[in-house]
């Protein structure tokens, strides 16, 4: 029974885990007003590049790094397209998310059914032995423990820096920080390619550790999950943990039913997921009040410097 | 930075029409350098990519086949991205309607055509109605984003289909392949030309592109659907319902697409298989946008992108080059429309840099 | 209280400011003292928000001379002005709704130091001046008022000696006035000098000791308020003479069926910020004009919602045309029955900008004019009616098929009267006619008015601008705080009595009475 138990819990960290980074990044792009639908793209993007390095070079490390590199070199054109060229941010993200799967697609070709490295687990010495805690909390890979420490980063630099506060006011009111005299543009820039840098991340674990192997849209609508995410979580750090881990217990649950042999047909299972999502977001949405209360005031809406 | 946009005041008609075309011969360059360091000369490849499949045997007829459920959902695009509804789910309500179609066809093959391929047109639109139709009701009545709901109805919906033809639907003959048996007679699209694929959907579909275009610039309800788009507030003011309007336009793209699953279904695939779309519902996003959201610009956005497909199926072939060139093509040819379109209302100044101190000073 | 022997804050010299189109400033020369509380006075459009914006460093003049205690400076930017001892509170606020007072004061300081200490700072200098405020608030909890004192705590942390107030009471109580002045003459006392803009007559008197006059980016006259009229100031401020009321005209006819009426109407405005309309009742004769004054903000919009159908009345009954009961109506019910309507906002919301001329007619005309047939445009009827429109109002542009935006501003408003009127309506409700356009066009859209009364309509007239409403109006309404002074006719009004029912809610009740002995 522990075991099950222990082997459940690992499971659904890892799945939760590039849902967690991806959704991190995205939610502080969000938070300064730019509405990035490009996440399964910049995810894509960073599982090919950081497996494609990962296996030239056997470093691990270095994949992760070119992982990073590859969602914020997506995320840059992004943010060249809607903030210098003034493009319609759900179209420029739709654009990624295609460019993504295309360029993904392309690079990876050679990739296929090939091993690659793998993100070795840190199995802490001692404390990962504790029976059901141990395994858990102490025996996984670095990247798991970076989640974490990403999203208190976060939460701590949204929520108790002056710069923080000044991404938040960004994304509030667009004029008024301008008015304000703060840079409207050079603040979104920034929080563009932060996410693009944990899309990426996201991406490469899922190359690097979660599978570790390339495949042909291996995200298969995990960015999307992640966006969906954003919303659930209503933009605050706090919540988007436990969304995380509830849809990667879900995402878990799918596979884990279908290797048990519970006579439900597989795509039934497979399709849990994303009907949780609908799900989630009907549940979310509904309250129109909470989401205008919570959700960043000028969240896609483009900036016109009026002098 | 010494490069500087100057607002032009109003919409250049010129560049309404050249930025597609100057993103199209944008696109082929970047595909060439592509080509290159794929390891293959460019010139020949980007032949052919672009050339050899029009100018082979029937390579119109192919493109004609390929381009039909292009032109017929991003036809359905257009008039929803005009009211400011983003439809994204095409792919799944696609699969709905030739689900639907498919459903049909295998219940009755014996059914009398006139009946049946009549019923399977029906079936087919409304499939892809109540796809869209669910996406509707969440947005209207629950404020569920419209990209996030359609998209996730996408992958339920290739699921639905995997689950059919790999279990109650399987051919029992079919060696165990994931696809159903073969549609019989009654339940085929009528054939247009001996030797060719070309079906009775490649005649519709320009049809109802421009059927879709009518109602968009002709009719009451077209333009209640590009004012909720263009000025919302506007809408109010005169009292056009904006619930209403957003139903309508996912049940019009909603439709249409599954309208182009029924055609594909029963017309060049004959079947259902898991391969029913090599992802047309984000093709169609691209074909409505290279059409400048104009119904009518959608039949020529679909040739181009059809040609992506049957160009990248031909490097597969002849250059062994891997399929996904069509993907990188489709996803660069979006990168360059979006940005040409700044063209429309900005003129490009190259300011040299004492003056742009200066400017910058005021 | 001008102290002689020291310089002067601020002496501005020739400021001349150009935009395409306009000219916001024209050699205008300002003189601001210490301990003094300088007023600037002028209607809308006559260049004081452009000035005040120049010594804020928001925009730089193209000629001219600022100097800043003695010393010629060049103010680069808001930040910098700041430095140099420059504050401003400004009309609209530039606050974040879903943040603190105290974030909202640290964003827009020129260096934020700890919370803690803010904090502190923020509640002693909010308590020792009169404008109480707690730092742990949301803004989006906050009343107008309250927020206007976090623009102002913001503004006197930099610890300044100019602070410059952008017309601060169109927002206030009575009370809450009371509680300002009294603020800002401790201030000016203290050694920070208020520049103060704004066109509200008694209160400049009763607080300013110097005003400067405005009117079409001149300055046109200096002097003590306290020494002049309110009608005087009235007069410097809008024109050399005040037009005659229309009584020339003929009237509205006596004893008829009130055309339009409005019962006790109460709405809570959809809009964040907006202001709810109370128990607001009127009635309009045909071919009667009725001029609703007031300032922007206090309750126009939601008027005129309420009116057209963008808004349910909440009760048939509350707004009857020519008989019938439309509260619960729609828009186009409502055009059917002979109702038409002219929002204040011409982009985007009278008209599509980027749509044509002809189809932008198209949108508020095809009930009236049948121009559809079986659910199809009639484009033939639709361009004619749009070329009689562009010819019967001068609308100087290339035609029916030019777009919305590629008209002036001017043009686009006659257009989009024009297209009301034509549609031979029984009620018409135009929201600020005639702002933002030219002489001429605003000449036109009067004409244009003033004959379609002649023809039986009944019209009302939301307005900022008195000179129009003394020009066309029989009677003339306040709306003030969501609430509407009894109407009175125009030739028994005054400059001085609107000035002073413009003033607020609470202020209007006692006017009232005022006038009533």
């Amino acid at each position: 029974m522990i075991f099950f138990l222990t082997a459940f819990l690992v499971s659904v960290m890892a799945a939760a885990t590039p849902l967690l980074l991806a959704a991190s990044g995205e939610l502080v792009a969000e938070r300064s007003g730019i509405l990035n639908l490009g996440v399964e793209g910049m995810m894509l993007v960073g599982a090919v590049v950081g497996f494609a390095v990962g296996h030239r070079t056997g470093s691990t490390a270095l994949g992760v790094g070119a992982a990073i590199l590859g969602g914020m070199g997506l995320a840059a054109v992004f943010s060249f397209l809607t903030l210098n060229l003034l493009c319609n941010q759900i179209a420029a993200g739709l654009a990624l998310t295609i460019f993504g799967r295309g360029f993904s697609s392309l690079m990876g070709a050679g990739y296929v059914g090939i091993a690659g490295p793998a993100l070795p687990k840190l199995n802490i010495p001692v404390l990962s032995h504790v029976p059901l805690v141990g395994p858990v909390l102490f025996g996984q890979d670095a990247l798991v423990y970076a989640s974490f420490a990403i999203l208190a980063a976060i939460a701590w630099f949204l929520y108790r820096t002056h710069a923080g506060l000044v991404v938040r006011a960004v994304g509030d009111s667009h004029d008024a920080a301008h008015a304000l005299g703060y840079s409207v543009k050079g603040i979104r820039q920034l929080a563009t390619l932060f996410g693009g840098a944990m899309a990426g991340l996201a991406g490469g674990y899922m190359s690097l550790a979660y599978s570790p192997l390339w495949a042909e849209n291996m995200t298969a609508g995990r960015g999307w999950i992640a966006l969906a995410l954003v919303v659930f979580a209503a933009w605050r750090p706090a919540r988007l943990l436990g969304g995380a881990y509830l849809f990667g217990g879900v995402m878990y649950l799918s596979l884990y039913v279908q290797g048990v042999g519970v006579p439900i047909p597989s795509p039934f299972v497979s399709s849990l997921p994303y009907l949780a999502t609908v799900l989630v977001l009907a549940i979310i949405s509904r309250d129109r009040r909470r989401i205008r209360l919570n959700q960043p005031a000028c969240l896609g809406k483009s900036f016109h410097a009026v002098a | 930075m010494p490069i500087r946009f100057e607002p032009r005041g109003e919409r250049s008609t010129f560049w309404i029409y050249a930025s597609p075309v100057l993103a199209i011969v944008l696109t082929v360059l970047g595909t060439g350098v592509i080509f290159r360091i794929l390891g293959q000369p460019p010139m020949a490849a980007a032949y052919t990519f672009l050339v050899e499949p029009l100018v082979e045997e029937n390579g119109l007829a192919a493109l004609a086949v390929k381009a039909a459920p292009l032109i017929m959902m991003g036809a359905g695009l257009a008039l929803s991205y005009r009211a400011n509804v983003w439809n994204i789910g095409c792919e799944g309500q696609f699969i709905v309607g030739a689900i639907c179609a498919g459903g049909l066809a295998l219940a009755y093959p014996d059914a009398p055509f006139w009946l049946l391929y009549p019923a399977m047109i029906v079936a087919g639109a409304l499939g892809g109605m109540i796809t869209a139709g669910i996406v509707a009701f969440l947005n209207t009545e629950l404020n569920v984003n419209e990209i996030l709901s359609s998209l996730m109805f996408s992958y339920v919906a290739q699921f639905l289909l995997l689950y059919l033809v790999t279990g109650p639907w399987r051919d029992p003959h079919g060696l165990g392949f994931p696809q159903t048996a073969m549609f019989s007679d009654n339940a085929t699209s009528p054939m247009l030309m001996e030797g060719t694929n070309l079906h009775l959907g490649c005649v519709v579909a320009p049809l109802a592109a421009i059927a879709v275009w009518i109602l968009l610039s002709k009719s009451v309800l077209g333009f209640q659907l590009r004012v909720v788009g263009e000025a919302p507030r506007a809408a109010r003011f005169v009292g056009f319902a904006e619930r209403r309007l957003i139903w309508i336009a996912l049940m019009v793209s909603g439709g249409l697409a599954g309208l182009a699953g029924m055609f594909e279904a029963s017309g060049p695939i004959g079947q259902l298989t898991t391969n029913l779309s090599p992802g047309y519902g984000f093709t169609a996003v691209i074909v409505a946008f290279l059409g400048r959201l104009h119904p009518v610009g959608a039949i020529f956005g679909g040739l181009v992108l059809a040609l992506s497909y049957l160009g990248g199926d031909a490097a597969q072939i002849d250059l062994g080059m891997p399929n996904a060139v069509t993907g990188i093509f489709q996803g660069i040819l979006l990168f360059f429309l979006l940005a040409c379109d700044i063209l429309i209302l900005f003129r490009v100044r190259v300011v040299s840099a004492p003056r742009a101190r200066r400017q910058a000073a005021e | 209280m001008t102290d002689g022997a020291d310089q002067p804050y601020l002496v501005l010299t020739g400021i001349t400011k150009q935009f395409p189109g306009c000219l916001a400033n024209d050699h205008v020369d300002l003189r601001v003292e210490r301990n003094e509380i300088h007023a600037l006075l002028g209607e809308n459009g006559a260049g004081k928000s452009t000035l005040v914006k120049i010594i804020y460093g928001v925009m730089k003049p193209d000629a001219g001379e600022i100097r800043w205690q003695g010393e010629r400076v060049v103010v680069q930017n808001p930040a910098h002005a700041r430095k140099l001892g420059i504050g401003m509170v400004f009309q609209h606020f530039s606050l974040f709704d879903s943040l603190s007072v105290t974030d909202n004061v640290a964003l827009g300081i020129n260096d934020p130091q700890d919370r803690m200490s803010l904090r502190e700072r923020i509640t002693e200098i909010s308590q020792s001046y009169g404008l109480p405020l707690d730092p742990g608030a949301t803004v989006h909890d906050l009343s107008v008022g309250e927020r206007q004192r976090i623009e102002i705590v913001r503004a006197l942390l930099q610890k300044p000696k100019l602070l410059i107030m952008d017309e601060p009471t169109s927002v206030l109580t009575p009370q809450e006035v009371e509680k300002l002045f009294h603020t800002l003459r401790r201030l000016a006392s203290e050694g920070c000098s208020i520049l103060y803009i704004s066109h509200k007559l008694e209160e400049i008197r009763a607080l300013c000791d110097t005003a400067t006059i405005m009117r079409l980016g001149r300055v046109v006259a200096e002097c003590n308020p306290r020494e002049k009229t309110a009608k005087e100031l009235a007069e410097l401020m809008i024109n050399a003479e005040l037009a005659a009321p229309a009584a020339a005209r003929a009237s509205a006819s006596a004893g008829a069926a009130p055309r339009l009426t409005v019962d006790r109407l109460a709405i809570a405005s959809p809009h964040a910020f907006g202001t709810d309309l109370k128990d607001v009742s009127f009635a309009v004769a045909p071919g009667e004009i009725l001029g609703i004054a007031g300032i922007a903000g206090n309750g126009q919009t939601e008027l005129m919602e309420a009116l057209s159908g963008e808004v349910p009345a909440g009760g048939a009954e509350r707004i009857v045309i020519d008989g019938a009961p439309v509260g619960q109506l729609g828009p186009r019910g409502r055009r059917k029955l002979g109702v038409c309507f002219v929002p204040e906002e011409r982009n985007g919301h009278g008209a599509v900008t980027s749509m044509t001329l002809s189809e932008n007619t198209f949108l508020t005309a095809y009930v009236r004019r049948q121009l559809a047939r079986i659910g199809l445009i009639s484009e033939h009827r639709t361009l004619d009616f749009a070329r009689e429109i562009i010819a019967r109002f001068d609308v100087r542009t290339t035609g029916p098929k030019a777009a919305a935006r590629a008209l002036s501003g001017g043009n686009l408003q006659k257009f989009l009267v024009g297209r009301e009127v034509l549609q031979t309506p029984g009620v018409l409700i135009i929201n600020q006619p005639t702002w933002g356009v030219d002489a001429g066009a605003a000449a036109a859209i009067h004409r244009a008015i003033v004959e379609l009364a002649e023809r039986g309509t009944a019209v009302v007239i939301i307005s900022q601008d008195l000179d129009e409403i003394f020009l066309l109006c029989d009677r003339v309404a306040v709306i003030a705080g969501g609430q509407l002074s009894e109407p009175m006719p125009v030739r028994d009004a005054s400059i001085e009595q609107i000035g002073l029912l413009m003033g607020g809610a609470g202020a209007m009740k006692q006017a009232e009475r005022a006038l009533a002995d």
